[in-house]
């Protein structure tokens, strides 16, 4: 089987490097699948989790945003911040779940804060879901 | 001539002394070598994020962006990246006198451009001298990881979005090696300078390189951001090893050149009791 090489880097260092024979993503416009070869791309990343497909099974990477770029042998995925499952911190997770579902029940009204508890919430629940398909 | 145990103390003192920097020396070179390891880490993430930046800017005639495009400049922002604590040399002065000078003289009144310190010292200096300090971070870690900054790097590229500022330059220490950091101005927006080494690729844009660029193109500034950071707080423990380095060396000198006097004085102290008591005993005869 064919395979394209996939790296998931983030400012502080990569977190994923390997060869792989699909990636799936969630882009900004709806569900992407690559597989080798395919020509040169660049989409941007939902908060999703990104299904690397193995000959031996398939890894889960939690990523916040961030920017997919295709080319035929490589794919790069450019985040602020991923996680491989077996290195997410449920704990830190869940608290950071509670504490965005606090803060987005303590103000109603729409402001600055109310979009990033949002964000992080969507970025915990992401994390959360990530954690437990491994 | 001092008496010997004003002498005594001065080399304890000295000695105490000595111990700390060497101290401080020895912390300072461990966490420089992990600043080290933590700017090389970033280079990918910076080397992949600028070159689909390049390829996307410079390859497509049809993506403009406002953060692509200069504007009639009315006022600036500056980034300054300083230390939170002092005894790093001339780390601070050379960064804090350079933006100065520089500020001083490209503009006339202080409402032509504003600061954004990175860093107690810097924030304090020029809050001191009465310029506009609008947005200050202090007690970054010495191994900031990016989530620790992403929000005043999104602030501040914010500022220039919402058009508060019409060019933003950054001002780092640029690590060459441990003796040597460099003060290095980089005109982080609008990004007008990105060039590329590699072969630009042109790529396919879902769904459209606007789109796109409205997500690269903070995400690339805001780790540009990060990027000097990092490179700062390599110089920073750097410049602070160098220059606690040559305290204990210079404590080292003072500690020698006491002992000389102390031993000299002591050898004074024997002879005059000496010759007091051949003095004394040859009274007697």
């Amino acid at each position: 089987m064919k395979t394209v090489k996939v790296s998931v880097v983030t400012p502080d260092g990569p977190v994923y490097d390997s060869d792989v024979e699909m990636v799936s993503a969630k882009a900004a416009s709806g569900e992407l699948g690559i597989l080798p070869g395919h020509i040169p791309m660049v989409a941007p990343l939902e908060i999703s989790a990104v299904r690397l497909k193995k000959g031996s099974g398939t890894d889960f990477i939690a990523v916040s945003g961030g920017l997919l770029e295709v080319r035929p042998d490589q794919v790069t995925i450019l985040a602020q911040s991923a996680e491989v499952a077996d290195e997410i911190d449920v704990d830190r997770a869940v608290k950071a779940k509670e504490r965005a579902e606090q803060r987005l029940n303590d103000n109603k009204k729409e402001n600055i804060d109310n979009v990033r508890a949002e964000l992080a919430l969507r970025r915990a629940i992401n994390r959360i879901n990530v954690a437990n398909k491994k | 001539m001092a008496s010997l145990r004003d002498i005594k103390s001065r080399i304890t003192a000295t000695q105490k002394m000595g111990k700390i920097t060497k101290a401080m020396q020895m912390v300072s070179a461990s966490k420089m070598s992990r600043a080290e390891q933590n700017a090389k880490k970033f280079v990918p993430y910076m080397e992949n994020i600028q070159e689909v930046t390049a390829s996307i800017a410079l390859g497509s005639a049809d993506a403009s962006h406002p953060m692509l495009t200069s504007r009639p400049v009315k006022k600036t922002g500056y980034v300054v990246i300083t230390s939170d604590r002092g005894l790093a040399g001339s780390y601070n002065s050379n960064m804090l006198r350079t933006v100065f000078n520089t500020v001083k003289q490209r503009h006339k009144s202080n409402d032509e451009f504003a600061i954004i310190a990175i860093g107690r010292v810097g924030r304090d200096f020029f809050k001191k001298n009465g310029m506009n300090v609008v947005l200050d971070i202090v007690g970054v870690p010495d191994q900031p990881a990016f989530s620790e900054i992403k929000d005043i790097a999104s602030k501040t590229v914010g500022m220039f979005a919402d058009e508060t500022f019409d060019e933003i330059y950054i001002y780092y220490s640029h690590y060459v090696n441990p003796i040597t950091q460099t003060v290095t101005e980089k005109k982080l927006l609008p990004l007008t300078d990105i060039s590329s080494s590699n072969k630009l690729t042109s790529y396919e844009f879902e769904p459209s390189a606007e789109e796109i660029l409205e997500v690269l193109l903070p995400q690339y500034a805001e780790s540009l951001i990060y990027g000097s950071l990092l490179d700062s707080k390599a110089s920073e423990h750097g410049a602070r090893m160098t220059a606690m380095s040559a305290a204990t060396d210079n404590a080292n000198d003072i500690i020698s050149s006491l002992s000389i006097s102390y031993n000299r004085a002591r050898q004074a102290a024997i002879t005059q009791e000496i010759t007091e008591i051949v003095g004394g005993a040859a009274a007697l005869e």
